[in-house]
């Protein structure tokens, strides 16, 4: 085989020298078609080599190797993935690198409950059950749920542990805990319909069928409205790291809830304090309702952290803004640490809990400065720094202090003379 | 016309209103699942401890299931010094529970969650094998470990959802949750 492809190759190489000796004297547009025809000689007009066809490259493809932006643990230093067990805890997404609003399937950020084994769940043989306050109750394989109405919307999900502190270097260690991306599925409040809601629900509990069983409880009102029984994304099945072949979308809810791998729903009565809600576990109601729908957030994503300007001139600073709430309406930018704000343009039109990819046009002239961003949402809820946070709850300020719920405050990055930009919360 | 007929046979037998509204299914697709294979899936307890299967355990006999089931390799002879997550606090028994470390067997505010995530989620590699026996006896163990419960205390379906857990009533309970509303009331971010 390997013979039979190297002479091939030698075949071609002299053809292409030949073909380089025949198109001299011919007009040079002759030249360019016959240089991208055939590999490169040292003579050609054309400077890359032949990304050599494999079958491997044809049937999936892949991405080009000058592109090397990866996943990484999260937080840099902490339980690592995987781990002496294959099995994978917490990993964070290369928003530094982002573009746009979706989030490459490749690059999803994950977690799991417990740094759990990744299940290979065989389609053929899942099913998803629902029961408990229901008049019917309902089994149905990955092809049964396939032929019930879909939807196709854009979600990101975002997990707890997305906190940004002085110690993270870039935004990937800030805010790499979320992601966006188009989920494909059946709305829940399809499949309980078919079922017959008893008036008595309130809540119901999704459960996942990887070795932990996580479950969460979620209120009946959410799962009537918006939550997705969703096993496509971004144009194909989940990936396993994302809970194929079906995961519960429950948009705008911190990441714990979109259960995974998901076997059963039971609608119930009461809220059921399963392991998942105990991690969430606070002493004042009000700190423990902040654990449930996201706040409004946004992150400047270039330039930021370990990037590097160049030199003074125009950049357009860009990043994504998200909130739990609904869709973003509109997104600040400060060049001045904050002294003056300027409405930043949406770079696609935002859309209920998903990130929007933001945008201002700046022109740097060379002198220290601080950027930052911040948002609201559709129904007024604001992005705040962290001083107003501490303010509201009258709490100092201290160097370690804990945002209550997920962490929504401001993120600045300081611009230092020679362009590099540095964590401003340093 | 169909659920208009259900409505006014339920009116004239007198059921109750919620069934006088239930709707036949729209796209009949799927199976129902029979009664042994719920029973089988359904897994979930709740604070009452009524889900609970029948069995019981003793701290005592739980010690020896921890060891004989190799709790000891990843948490540690009693519960400190092993990889995975501590299970006895190490902390002094006047330091208040909020202060004290998040460990399950001590800062749940029910017992019936201790007994819940041992059966669903250990030994690792083996999770779901544990009898019922075997998993109050674990329950009791590692509540005795944190000072919870007496060493003799028998645990059940009756006593377990019984136990008094530290932390009393002084954990944040779930707010109503509103659509399109703010995440807190009177909260502005």
């Amino acid at each position: 085989m390997d013979s039979k492809r190297n002479s091939r190759r030698e075949l071609l190489k002299a053809g292409a020298a030949l073909a380089g000796g025949i198109t001299l004297g011919t007009s040079g547009k002759a030249a360019q078609a016959q240089a991208h025809d055939h590999p490169v000689t040292p003579s050609s007009e054309n400077a890359s080599p032949m990304i050599h066809g494999s079958k491997e490259l044809i049937e999936y493809g892949q991405r080009s190797k000058y592109v090397t932006s990866v996943r990484v643990e999260h937080p840099i230093g902490g339980r690592p993935s995987p781990d002496v067990f294959g099995k994978v805890f917490h990993v964070a997404t290369p928003l530094q690198d982002s573009v746009g609003v979706i989030t490459p399937s490749s690059l999803h950020y994950i977690a799991t409950t417990r740094g759990s084994f990744l299940p290979d769940i065989d389609p053929r043989q899942h099913t998803l059950t629902i029961h408990g306050l229901v008049d019917r109750p309902l089994t149905l394989t990955m092809d049964e749920l396939k032929r019930f109405p879909s939807v196709t919307r854009l979600h990101f999900i975002e997990c707890a542990g997305n906190r940004h502190n002085g110690k993270q270097k870039n935004v990937q260690d800030t805010h790499g805990m979320t992601s966006c991306s188009e989920w494909t599925g059946v709305l829940l409040s399809t499949l309980l319909k078919e079922c017959g809601l008893k008036g008595s629900a309130k809540w119901f509990v999704a459960e996942g069928a990887e070795e932990v069983k996580g479950a969460s409880s979620i209120p009946i009102e959410k799962g009537m409205d918006d939550c997705i029984i969703a096993y496509g994304m971004n144009g194909e099945p989940l990936r396993p790291q994302q809970g194929f072949p079906v995961r519960i979308m429950v948009p705008g809810f911190e990441g714990i809830y979109h259960t995974k791998y998901l076997r059963r729903i039971k609608v119930t009565d009461r809220f059921y304090m399963n392991y998942n809600e105990f991690g969430h576990l606070r002493p004042e109601d009000k700190e423990l309702a902040l654990g449930e729908q996201i706040g409004p957030k946004s992150v400047i994503t270039y330039p930021s952290g370990t990037q590097r300007l160049p030199g003074p001139g125009f950049y357009e600073i860009s990043g994504l803004a998200w909130s739990g709430g609904g869709a973003v309406k509109t997104v600040e930018v400060s060049t001045d640490g904050g002294k003056k704000w300027n409405r930043a343009e949406f770079k696609n039109t935002p859309q209920r809990m998903a990130h929007v990819r933001f945008a201002y046009p700046w022109k740097w002239d060379g002198t220290e400065t601080q950027i930052m961003s911040r948002c609201i949402d559709d129904i007024g809820q604001r992005q705040a720094l962290r001083e107003e946070i501490a303010n509201w709850w009258k709490v100092p300020l201290e160097r370690d202090y804990r945002v209550p719920g997920l962490d929504n405050s401001v993120m600045p990055w300081n611009i230092a003379r020679d362009g590099s930009v540095t964590n401003g919360l340093a | 016309m169909g659920s208009l007929k259900v409505v006014t046979i339920s009116l004239l037998l007198g059921l109750p209103g919620s069934l006088a509204f239930a709707q036949s299914p729209t796209y009949g697709v799927g199976r129902t699942p029979t009664a042994e294979e719920l029973r089988r899936m359904d897994i979930s307890i709740g604070p009452t401890g009524e889900e609970l299967p029948p069995g019981r355990g003793t701290a005592k006999e739980g010690a020896q299931v921890y060891v004989q089931k190799g709790c000891v390799g990843c948490h540690g002879a009693t519960g400190v010094g092993g990889l995975a997550p501590i299970l006895q606090s190490t902390k002094g028994v006047d330091v208040p529970v909020w202060k004290k470390e998040r460990i399950l067997p001590l800062r749940a505010p029910h017992a019936t969650i201790v007994w819940d995530f041992i059966r669903r989620g250990m030994p690792l590699g083996l999770e779901g094998t544990l009898t019922p026996d075997e998993v109050y006896s674990l329950t009791a163990y590692l509540l005795f470990l944190n000072k919870v419960i007496p060493e003799d205390l028998v645990l059940d379906k009756q006593s377990l959802p019984k136990v008094k857990m530290p932390i009393g009533d002084e954990f944040g309970k779930p707010h109503q949750f509103k659509l399109n509303a703010p995440r807190l009331e009177g909260y502005p971010y």
